[in-house]
């Protein structure tokens, strides 16, 4: 195989990768959000059907999850799912995975907010909704940016365990043409991929984080 | 008619009773002054009148309407809907530690409560909060961000803030107790002339000049209770034993 057919199969094993990438936080960021809205409830069930529910995201292995997700309508359910359900079944256990982390990083940032904001609002005639919309998110994103970052970048290489689903990302095609050619050069090829990915996606939540330093 | 009356307020934190029936009232106009020890209850009272805080007995009256009390089962009950908007516009609250919000610019953090909440007009909103600023002495902070103002600066910003509301009366908590010494003449003069302007006021204070020189009333607070209360010079020339103790504790 010549060096351009290995770099055409695995730029379209990025692009892929990519597609998970954007459509996780796409899904994940706001349902982040509404998790840590259950998570901070005042109904107790709710709080703790929430509570539990982040602990097994956070307590297992997303591969685990990818599985379960994959597998699980067939061996519960006895569905049989159609071709799209392999990726479909990807972006579900990605984002509620995600989710759970970014919800945690939200609940941190909302409570760290300092009560007089919200007094202040409240006296100066926001209603519930504004206030967290207009007052309090926006300080909130700008607290928790640094810590969204570290999830976004892990984010980058966990999209390489879709291979678990014999899904076509980028680590399972290097995979698949390093046995075939028995050349350890694909490996070499996806790991620049990545690191160049993450470098790109560094540096734009950099260029983020700058844009929001005209207030401390 | 009174602008707010407030009549036999009881508040507890935790089985520690904080406001013990406290009465009082402000007309159209008028200057109280609330003065008193630390923990005697003064933030608390402040925090009733601004519905901030529940209480647990008593009724707030905003212009002659009803708009807190306490049904006889212990719950505490607002008007619903816009009698409850109505008596939130009466009044506007500046904090000890200013409580700007950092993300807008300080014209932002004037103009936004005037259009979002008030649905004013974008263009009069700018140009009421630009005099505002222009009385406060701090046109030239339009742009600015609150973390780039001095304690001064940032307090006089919110009181532009409270009065772009324009309340029928403000509230202030202690508004120069976070400030350096050499910046609390700059906001107690802003606060001088809104009386001048006859805008009611309750102010919470520990600068003992300026009550006396600005109330019409003033109320010295101990241990949840009115201890004394009258004219500025009443209570200034009060022989009270604990308004002697506390005032021979200001002077050490
Ligand atoms: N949210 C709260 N929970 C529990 N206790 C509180 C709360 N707020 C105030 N207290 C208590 O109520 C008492 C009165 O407090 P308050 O802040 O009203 O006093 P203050 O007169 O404003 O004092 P200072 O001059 O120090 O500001 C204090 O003993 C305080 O500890
Ligand atoms: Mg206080």
């Amino acid at each position: 195989m010549s060096f351009q057919v290995m770099m055409q199969q695995l730029g379209s094993g990025l692009l892929r990768s990519i597609h998970i990438f954007a459509l996780t936080l796409l899904f994940s960021l706001p349902l982040g959000l509404l998790v840590s809205f259950g998570r901070m409830s005042k109904n107790r069930i709710i709080r703790s059907i929430v509570w539990i529910y982040i602990s097994v995201m956070r307590g297992t292995p997303l591969m685990l999850q990818l599985l379960a997700v994959y597998f699980g309508p067939f061996y519960i359910g006895g569905l049989k799912l159609g071709t799209m359900w392999r990726f479909t079944a990807i972006i579900i256990a990605f984002s509620v995975n995600y989710a759970a982390y970014f919800a945690e990083i939200y609940r941190s940032g909302i409570e760290s907010m300092p009560p007089g904001q919200y007094e202040a609002a409240r006296i100066l005639g926001y209603s519930r909704t504004s206030t967290f919309f207009r007052i309090i998110l926006p300080q909130v994103i700008k607290r928790i940016l640094p810590s969204v970052t570290n999830e976004v970048i892990t984010l980058v290489k966990d999209t390489s365990l879709a291979f678990s689903l014999a899904y076509a990302e980028m680590f399972t095609i290097a995979k698949q043409i390093a046995a075939k050619e028995t050349s350890f050069m694909p490996f070499l090829a996806a790991a620049l991929f990545y690191y160049v990915f993450n470098a790109i996606v560094a540096f734009g939540m950099e260029r983020i984080e700058k844009s929001l330093n005209y207030y401390t | 008619m009174a602008l707010l009356e407030m009549k036999h307020i009881r508040k507890s934190f935790d089985g520690l009773e904080v406001i013990r029936d406290i009465s009082l009232q402000v007309d159209q106009g008028e200057v109280l002054s609330i003065i008193g020890p630390s923990g005697s209850g003064k933030s608390t009272m402040l925090r009733c009148a601004t519905m901030l805080e529940t209480i647990d007995a008593g009724e707030i009256w905003y212009l002659g309407e009803k708009t807190a009390w306490v049904e006889p089962d212990g719950t505490m009950v607002y008007p619903k809907g816009e009698r409850l908007k109505k008596a939130h516009s009466c009044f506007g609250l500046v904090f000890q530690n200013f409580n700007l919000f950092p993300h807008f610019s300080v014209l932002k953090n004037i103009v936004d409560p005037m259009v979002h909440n008030q649905k004013k007009p974008k263009a009069e909103a700018v140009k009421e909060a630009m005099d505002l600023l222009g009385r406060m002495g701090l046109a030239d902070k339009a742009d600015a961000y609150p973390c780039q103002l001095s304690g001064g600066q940032s307090q006089r910003v919110a009181i532009a803030r409270a009065l772009a509301l324009n309340p029928q009366v403000l509230f202030f908590d202690e508004p120069t107790s976070a400030l350096d010494p050499e910046l609390t003449g700059e906001v107690l003069k802003v606060i001088r002339s809104l009386a001048e302007l006859h805008i009611a006021m309750v102010i919470v204070t520990h600068e003992m000049n300026f009550a006396k020189e600005i109330s019409d009333h003033v109320i010295f607070m101990d241990k949840g209770m009115i201890e004394v209360e009258g004219s500025s010079e009443e209570v200034f020339s009060a022989k009270n034993d604990r308004m002697k103790a506390f005032f021979g504790k200001l002077e050490h």
